[in-house]
């Protein structure tokens, strides 16, 4: 049901875009992009204060290597890590090349029964596919947001094309988010497993990611769009001045329109896990443990069983068995 | 007990998920699945809410008027106090990741034992309640509001977890199905749910100071008894004492040590260990339990039961605090004591007196794991250990779940043991170290009514043991916390076969070669020495 909803939910969207947007490109091309960037700003700002306003009562590092202990004994400094430092390096590795992902096995169980486990990397090759050529693309398009446009945009504009096929040439990254996006889709619905905790909120993103990219590629290759406009609408809209320049095509609107849906959605849904790996208490807390005491704001008084209490308690029995007592 | 399914019977189940959705499928109460519910008198003695005869069985759970609000109010609560809850809630994308690494899904195929499943049950009634987008829309974001039905499913599947976090290894952001666990054991809990193999020992141990409810003449006794045996084996008589203010360590055990079979054997590794080096050190009948069953119920309980450790370091004047082989209460020790009834109180520093090695990686905690106690030594080599005194065992590790994703203490113990004997063989790389598979029967739920689910929660690591045993001939499985050794004999009696469980340090008593001992003829077991190497040869 998830499924074949939210493939009709973008298809919906694109139809709305489609239908409305040469009617009313003010909606489309000016009031539709601000707010959404306002619920994309405010909600992601919203979602991190709100996660920060919880406390970390304990400090509960998934240690995944030795720890630092004794010193002859070789730490593992990034999976067990032993100070500040090293919890961000564990960090750096995990948010960029999804370290805890590459680990993934695969179980097995075959007739005995006999378990075997094997190296299981698509996922993660897929994973890191798909978000690096997110944000490849998402650099290179900065372009339009910026003038004069900063160098890292422009290289990575020109390295996404560097193979020069076709005119204009081919990007990269259009080739590997799309051959991610399916990989993605395509597992969620073939493994059983997966398809089985798989919601509309799962495979929604996943198609309106299909939208933009699609759209993006046919009014690069197919429907030319007017590059020097959108950047017009773009900068008129980062200056507070908005006005809706001449010569963008539907095929534009179209992809703004779900850009705008997908970054609306983007800190409300799952999504923003983008923004949550880094609160992780379980990679990103030091296993400093007994090194240093964590603080737990909230600690609670409660009743304990003190030694007098129990001395009383047991005190004809502690006598007989001849212990030392506190009071006789 | 044994279990009477064979393994072909056991191991008949579809993978596929049940056409239906998750939601419309409900647990089923099959005997051998579950555990028994708290008794009465245990649940009022340790305050807990609702206390009443019941079992999980019944028609009627007896619940509060006002449960709903109970559980809805504890989740709000519980979601600004954990920021982990929080987040956990919020940001898993369901890539299933974490599916095939828990040993219940892998033993039982049941999905809502995938770990990814297990957290929606409850996250659910988080978006039904919690989120804007699940209040309006309900089940098509994957929203359910809680009843009775949901949290009977609450039960069944949190007890069906261990807490070994072991998918916490697997997710991409750190996701830990423990602290989900236990925030719904937590909830549950308030509503009088919870099962008696956790809240007896809380209890036991909040009155009498160990799970077991040894009272203080007893703990002697059984201390005495050791001396007794250790004795006549080594010749020599060792003298542990008890409560004794001004000593230099206190020693904290699981109480499993002193009374249960194989863990003694281990017991009397620690005493002949410390009489050999001269420790000067005391055990406490008062905090004479490590282990804390808190920890599988209520944050509230662990600081409870876990106090008396910190505060026993302080009236007997020690300076710092050994801990014996343990899991969970390793778990305890090292992430939640000293937040929870820190500071520590001591005389002094974790400092061996014996090769004066600062143990700086627990200056605040002051508490030191014995296998880094003993590594030390080795290293130093204080210690005259003869290993082939276990030759007749073919030994290979079990990582304790919570040592190894909790401590990162991976060496330590492989240190003692490759000094205590010449056959040791570790086990496959996915199952060992820091991808260690539980016991299937941590957290609580190591329990003879739940034997079938232990069974098949224990059968990854049961199956990793076979390999060995089957390649290497490894007939002894060792390991460092006292709910494998009480667990995981059954565990290999019914999937492997000839092969017995063994404490770190019991094979260290063996090989540990004592000034003036008389010729040793049996092991820690008493068995023949030489018969076993003949077998063997």
């Amino acid at each position: 049901m998830g499924l074949t909803l939210s493939f009709l939910l973008v298809g919906a969207l694109t139809l709305i875009a489609y239908a409305l947007a040469g009617n009313m490109p003010a909606v489309f091309g000016i009031w539709v992009p601000y707010a959404a960037s306002a619920l994309f700003l405010a909600g992601i700002i919203y979602r991190v204060i709100d996660w920060a306003r919880s406390p970390v009562p304990f400090r509960i590092t998934t240690t995944c290597g030795q720890a630092k202990s004794l010193p002859w004994i070789k730490a593992d400094r990034l999976e067990s890590p032993s100070g500040l430092f090293s919890a961000v390096g564990r960090m750096f590795f995990e948010v960029l090349f999804f370290r805890s992902l590459f680990r993934n096995s695969r179980a097995e169980v075959h007739a005995g029964p006999k378990l075997a486990y094997g190296s299981s990397k698509w996922l993660w090759i897929f994973a890191m596919m798909f978000h690096w050529s997110f944000l490849v693309i998402f650099i290179r398009h900065l372009r339009f947001f910026t003038e004069p446009v900063p160098y890292l945009v422009t290289l990575a504009h020109s390295l996404d094309g560097i193979f020069e096929i076709g005119v204009p040439a081919l990007y990269l990254t259009n080739l590997f988010i799309l051959a991610a996006l399916s990989y993605l889709l395509v597992r969620r619905i073939i493994i059983p497993q997966i398809r089985y905790i798989s919601l509309l909120t799962d495979y929604l993103p996943l198609f309106m990611l299909f939208g933009v990219v699609i759209s993006g590629v046919i009014m690069r290759y197919f429907v030319k769009t007017d590059v020097v406009a959108a950047k017009k609408l773009v900068m008129s809209l980062l200056l507070f001045s908005p006005s809706i320049p001449e010569g963008l095509g539907i095929a534009f609107y179209i992809h703004l329109f779900l850009v705008c849906v997908f970054f609306a959605v983007f800190p409300f849904s799952k999504l923003s896990h983008m923004a949550g790996v880094f609160l992780s208490p379980t990679r990103n807390l030091a296993n400093t443990n007994r090194v240093k005491r964590h603080i737990n704001p909230w600690n609670p008084k409660v009743k304990v069983h003190t030694y007098e209490e129990w001395e009383d308690e047991f005190r004809d029995r502690l006598k007989a068995a001849g212990y030392q007592l506190e009071r006789d | 007990m044994a279990l009477k399914l064979t393994h072909d019977e056991l191991m008949k189940f579809d993978l596929r998920p049940p056409k239906k959705g998750w939601m419309d499928t409900k647990p089923e109460f099959r005997k051998g699945t579950f555990c028994f519910s708290g008794v009465q008198k245990h649940v009022e003695y340790l305050e807990q809410p609702n206390p009443r005869e019941w079992q999980p069985y019944d028609e009627d759970w007896k619940l509060p008027e006002n449960w709903e609000e109970t559980i809805i109010k504890g989740f709000e609560d519980r979601l600004s106090r954990f920021r982990s809850f929080k987040l956990f809630m919020d940001i898993c994308v369901r890539c299933g990741a974490c599916a095939d690494k828990c040993h219940y899904f892998i033993g039982s195929g049941d999905p809502k034992n995938m770990p990814v499943l297990r957290a929606e049950l409850m996250r659910s009634v988080y978006r039904k309640r919690f989120t804007a987008a699940g209040k309006i829309l309900g089940k098509l974001v994957g929203a359910r509001d809680i009843d009775e039905a949901v949290l009977r499913e609450w039960f069944y599947y949190f007890y069906q977890c261990t807490e070994c976090r072991r998918c916490s290894v697997f997710c991409p952001y750190g996701i830990d199905t423990a602290e989900i666990t236990m925030m719904g054991r937590e909830m549950l809990n308030m509503v009088g749910l919870n099962i008696n193999w956790i809240i007896e020992p809380a209890s036991n141990c909040f009155r009498t100071g160990n799970h077991l409810g040894i009272q203080p003449h007893t703990f002697k006794d059984n201390i005495e008894f050791a001396v007794d045996e250790i004795e006549s084996i080594t010749g020599i008589r060792v003298e542990p004492t008890i409560n004794r203010k001004g000593a230099e360590v206190l020693f904290i055990i699981p109480s499993a040590d002193i009374f249960a079979d194989p863990h003694i054997f281990t017991f009397y590794g620690y005493l002949m260990l410390f009489h050999e080096i001269g420790l000067d050190y005391t055990f406490s009948s008062y905090a004479s339990e490590g282990g804390n069953f808190g920890l599988f119920f209520s944050h509230e309980m662990v600081k409870r039961l876990n106090a008396k450790i910190y505060a026993e370091a302080k009236r007997l004047g020690v300076k710092y605090i050994i801990g014996g082989e343990c899991g969970h209460m390793w778990r305890v020790m090292h992430q939640y004591m000293d937040t929870m009834n820190g500071p520590a109180e001591t005389k002094g520093d974790p400092v061996s007196a014996v090769t004066g090695t600062r143990f700086d990686h627990a200056r605040s905690t002051k508490m030191v794991h014995i296998c880094e106690f003993t590594s030390d030594l080795i290293h130093h080599k204080k210690l005259k250990l003869d290993p082939a005194r276990n030759d007749g065992y073919r030994v290979t590790f079990h990582d304790s779940c919570n040592p190894a994703r909790a401590m990162g203490m991976l060496e330590e113990p492989r240190i003692v043991i490759r000094n205590s004997c010449h056959n040791f063989f570790e086990m496959p790389e996915n199952t060992i170290r820091e991808q260690t598979f539980c016991c299937g029967s941590g957290s609580g739920l190591g329990t003879d009514e739940n034997l079938e689910m232990r069974m098949r929660g224990g059968l990854p690591r049961a199956n990793a043991v076979k390999h060995v045993h089957d390649r290497h001939g490894v007939n002894m499985l060792a390991c460092i916390c006292a709910i494998d050794k009480a667990t995981l004999p059954a565990l290999m009696d019914y999937w492997v076969g000839g092969v017995d469980v063994c404490g770190v340090h019991e094979l260290l008593g063996n090989a540990l070669v004592m000034k003036g001992e008389k010729e040793r003829t049996t092991n820690l077991r008493g068995e023949e020495l030489s018969s076993k190497e003949d077998a063997n040869a």
